[in-house]
């Protein structure tokens, strides 16, 4: 619980509107004052001039594998590529081994989370028992334990039958369902997207419509019972279609995306780099573009990461055989400072929306705000600071970045949780 | 001479002079496999390795035999499918085969882009011998240089390629190189095994055989995999070989002169009727034969003298 | 590089061919075995003429054959790209017959035991006899030429360049110098 005076910043809350350069004052862990020339000269300080203060960013997707793939990241390690990214906050995904499908796990991750003392860490509960789609898991208990949504992330819920009730369920708890839309009948076997650039290098293909079968399905089952969905990784150019529709329906659903759905298409891949797999996979350009005209409308809410840490050993194979999934943590606030804010398809502050309101009211977090009385987490960006992708090491174990080498625009410059510096000029301060 | 590849991994990136020096070099080999002794010392002292995840004897023996001719040393290895995902990694085969001082690796492997991932392992020349649904460059050289043997040239011919397009690697090489040196192709199969987004490769597409073989100046067929069946991808052998299959009837709507080719094996009755593939148009056995030629002159390029030192 | 002298006009060159073409017929009493080989590409064509020379002074035209010694160089590896194969053609059975093989100049020696062990892959010829139109020197290997058309001691600066009218359209030899 710490206290901290950050000076002369360019201060941006798109939840109240504040865009001006004001000093903000954390005591104990809690925002006191925000206002011109605070006056406090024995105070911690933190000279922000030229800099933006923003609340501070929550990525409310990435899969931190701990327990069971500890050789790909740690808890630990995973918060410290959050915090060298800007994130104050994380929400992970339940696809560890064992799953995160009773108390006892959504306890030790908190536990390893409390421990490591560095970024908030927020459970994701399984929706069904090791996520194979059979067994419901005790929802109730893992509220009571911590989770802060409910979801069998890594695979979809692919049983229509079971995604109902699910939803029903959790909504008594308050819990929101996050389904990753893919109809495993229509993906097969595939390894990328499904078009010219698959035809072209002769791998398998994942038809646009094995997640739009997917978001249509699910937006319907959350009209019908009126229950709140929220889609992950949304990719394609329909699923943005489908979901404005049903926004324009009043039927309660809710979308993130990823920087890499923003920034690469399918025929900017490098042949056969794995670095350059995940799921849902990068789509065409047309798609590309219709996520960004997404973000922009408001079709889509949040920019999550889906940070999907992978051991180099394990993605240096065929690229068929090779696990889905790339980093996202440390990449995330300079792909979107540069090809969103820079770029002019979002404003400053619609982008930091994105990245910390929705966030926050999407899964009901503390944070996402900064006003007198809400938690002391703050982002602070350097909007004109040029830097390259990997010219330091990434915090994560794991390398598995198709952004290596890309010049970018703006970065994290310090990440403050509960008014203490965990990051600074990319270097983490331990406690 | 237009040759400073280390590698070749494939058609798509290879330009027209590329590939006439590839066929021109073949024409001065194919006079070695009729010499008293079938010989030359071109590659004397170099070895070359065939590494095989999939069973092939014909692509691999006629490697083999063009290494030999070439005088090189030899050494096949053949991995069973199975270890792909068991066994010892790709990475750590090809490095503990290039600790052997191999010159030259010719990989074929059930997964696309194998041999792009391992020419950046390597010190090696690495040859494509087909990876996946991708490329099989040899294969569509082999067919580029029996067409020109048959008709002089091959700017302005038409083929029509005929099957199983969405996992055909010899199809895309083929369809890369045909265009590259002035072809046009058609390509004809059932609506479940044409690629999405394939006419942007820059080809026409229909389900008519029919239609569209008076057009043609070369009608090519590619091998059917009854595993497709199980998959739905098409509902029978009958109904396959009835709409896809060439007869004879079909043969006496098609130009006089045109050139009916196939990758072998073949299926017979299936996608060839026997008299067809048996008929003067028929000019499969020239592909084999062309093989060795061609895939000498693909070894003496990347491992010999086609690069500099 | 630049020209340094002119060693042979078109009618040196074509009277030298004329006294290699008679030295041949002295030493070959009997021409029914006599067969000529030139190695590609400007062998080749010197071959021609001295098998039209044998045919206008001795009405026998041997049968004569090329060699393309790519495949059987010894610097396959540093040579690269300029490398162009060409047609080896052979028309005869090699066996017992009596060979001139005909080249342009006489260097290193290198390329002369490339088309001998060509030759010998081709079959057993019963002798081979070596006819160059220039001994520039400077052998690597112990090979002689039979017949010679001129001796020009040359420095390692220095380069022969024999044209011929069938590939360079002019008949003539010329030293030539690499500019310092």
């Amino acid at each position: 619980m710490s206290t901290l005076l950050i000076k002369n910043g360019r201060v941006i809350d798109p939840s109240q509107k504040i865009d001006e350069v004001l000093d903000l004052l954390i005591e104990k862990g809690v925002i006191q004052k925000i206002a011109k020339n605070i006056q406090a000269d024995s105070l911690p300080t933190l000279d922000a001039k030229g800099l933006v203060v923003a609340p501070g960013f929550i990525d409310i997707h990435v899969h931190l594998r701990e327990p069971g793939f500890e050789h790909k990241e740690t808890i630990l390690t995973g918060m410290k590529s959050a915090a060298k990214g800007g994130f104050t906050a994380v929400c992970c995904m339940p696809n560890t081994q064992p799953a995160i499908d009773e108390p006892g796990t959504v306890g030790f991750v908190l536990a390893k989370a409390r421990e490591g003392n560095l970024i908030r860490v927020y459970p994701i509960g399984a929706a069904t028992m090791a996520r194979e789609g059979k067994v419901m898991t005790e929802i109730g208990q893992l509220k009571k334990a911590g989770v802060v949504a409910i979801s069998d992330d890594g695979a979809p819920i692919a049983d229509a039958y079971m995604m109902r009730r699910v939803m029903e369920y959790a909504n008594m708890f308050g819990l929101k369902v996050i389904d990753h839309c893919e109809d495993k009948a229509l993906s097969q076997e595939g390894v990328m997207n499904e078009g010219y650039a698959s035809t072209s290098c002769g791998l398998k293909g994942i038809p646009s419509i094995s997640e739009e079968v997917m978001v249509a399905r699910d937006i319907l089952i959350s009209q019908y019972t009126g229950a709140p969905l929220h889609l992950a990784h949304v990719s394609t150019a329909g699923s943005v279609e489908l979901i404005r529709w049903a926004k324009k329906s009043g039927i309660s659903v809710t979308a993130e995306t990823a920087p890499h759905y923003f920034v690469i298409s399918d025929e900017e891949i490098t042949p056969y780099r794995t670095e350059f797999k995940m799921n849902p996979p990068l789509g065409t350009r047309k798609d590309v573009e219709a996520i960004r005209e997404g973000l922009k409308d408001g079709a889509i809410d949040v920019i999550a990461t889906d940070h999907a840490p992978h051991q180099e050993v394990e993605k240096e194979v065929e690229f068929d055989v090779a696990p889905f999934g790339i980093l996202g943590l440390e990449t995330s606030v300079g792909l979107g400072l540069h090809h969103l804010v820079h770029a002019g398809v979002l404003t400053l502050s619609q982008w930091i929306e994105k990245m910390s309101v929705k966030p926050a009211q999407i899964l009901n977090l503390p944070g996402g705000k900064l006003s007198v009385g809400s938690i002391g987490d703050v982002t602070i960006l350097d909007l004109e600071k040029e830097w390259k992708v990997g010219e330091e090491l990434f915090e994560s174990k794991s390398k598995n970045s198709p952004f290596y080498g890309r010049e970018l625009k703006g970065k994290a410059v310090a990440t403050v949780v509960a008014g203490r510096v965990v990051m600074r000029d990319g270097k983490i301060e331990e406690p | 001479m237009d040759w400073h590849r280390k590698h070749l991994l494939g058609l798509e990136d290879l330009s027209p002079e590329e590939i006439v020096s590839i066929l021109d070099t073949a024409e001065s080999f194919k006079d070695i496999s009729i010499r008293p002794i079938k010989k030359a010392p071109a590659l004397r002292g170099k070895t070359v390795a065939t590494l095989f995840y999939e069973p092939s004897t014909r692509t691999r023996t006629s490697f083999e035999l063009a290494a030999k001719r070439l005088s090189a040393d030899t050494l096949n290895v053949t991995i069973a499918a199975s270890s792909v995902v068991k066994g010892e990694s790709l990475k750590d085969t090809v490095r503990n085969l290039e600790a052997l001082k191999i010159d030259c690796m010719i990989v074929r492997h059930e997964c696309s882009g194998v041999p792009h991932l391992i020419s950046r392992y390597l010190e090696a020349s690495v040859v494509n011998a087909g990876d996946g649904s991708h490329e099989h460059p040899t294969q569509a050289l082999v067919d580029l240089f029996t067409i020109r043997q048959k008709r002089g040239s091959l700017t302005g011919l038409k083929a029509t390629i005929v099957g199983d397009i969405l996992h055909s690697r010899v199809a895309r090489s083929n369809i890369f190189g045909m265009l590259r040196m002035g072809m046009k192709v058609h390509l004809v199969g059932p609506q479940t095994l044409i690629p999405r987004g394939v006419e942007r490769l820059g080809v026409t597409v229909s389900n008519s055989l029919d239609d569209a073989i008076p057009q043609s100046d070369v009608l090519m067929f590619l091998r059917i995999q009854s595993e497709r069946q199980k998959k739905n991808l098409f509902p029978s052998l009958r109904e396959y070989s009835e709409l896809f299959g060439m007869t004879r009837g079909r043969l006496q709507k098609a130009k006089s002169d045109v050139l009916i080719m196939h990758p072998g094996p073949i299926n017979r009755g299936v996608e060839l009727a026997s008299e067809v593939a048996d008929s003067p148009r028929s000019v499969i056995l020239d592909q084999v034969t062309n093989g060795l030629a061609v895939r000498m002159a693909v070894l003496f390029l990347v491992a010999g003298g086609g690069r500099e030192g | 590089m630049i020209e340094k002298s002119k060693v042979m006009d078109a009618q040196v060159l074509n009277r030298t061919l004329m006294r290699i073409s008679h030295e041949i017929l002295e030493r070959n009493k009997d021409l029914s075995h006599l067969v000529l080989i030139g190695i590609q590409t400007r062998g080749t064509h010197l071959a021609k003429r001295l098998q039209e020379n044998l045919f206008k002074v001795e009405g026998v035209r041997p049968p004569m054959g090329y060699l393309d010694i790519t495949l059987y160089r010894d610097d396959l590896d540093r040579k690269a790209s300029e490398i162009k194969i060409q047609k080896t053609e052979l028309p005869f059975d090699l066996n017992n017959q009596n060979v001139i093989l005909v080249d342009d100049v006489l260097f290193s020696g290198r390329t002369i035991r490339s088309a001998i062990d060509e030759l010998m892959d081709f079959g057993r010829p019963e002798r081979i006899q070596l006819a160059v139109l220039i001994d520039r020197g400077h052998r690597e290997l112990p090979i002689r030429p039979d017949y010679v058309g001129k001796n020009i001691p040359t420095s390692l600066q220095e380069e022969i360049q024999v044209c011929l009218t069938e590939v360079d359209g002019r008949d003539e030899v010329v030293l030539l110098e690499k500019e310092v």
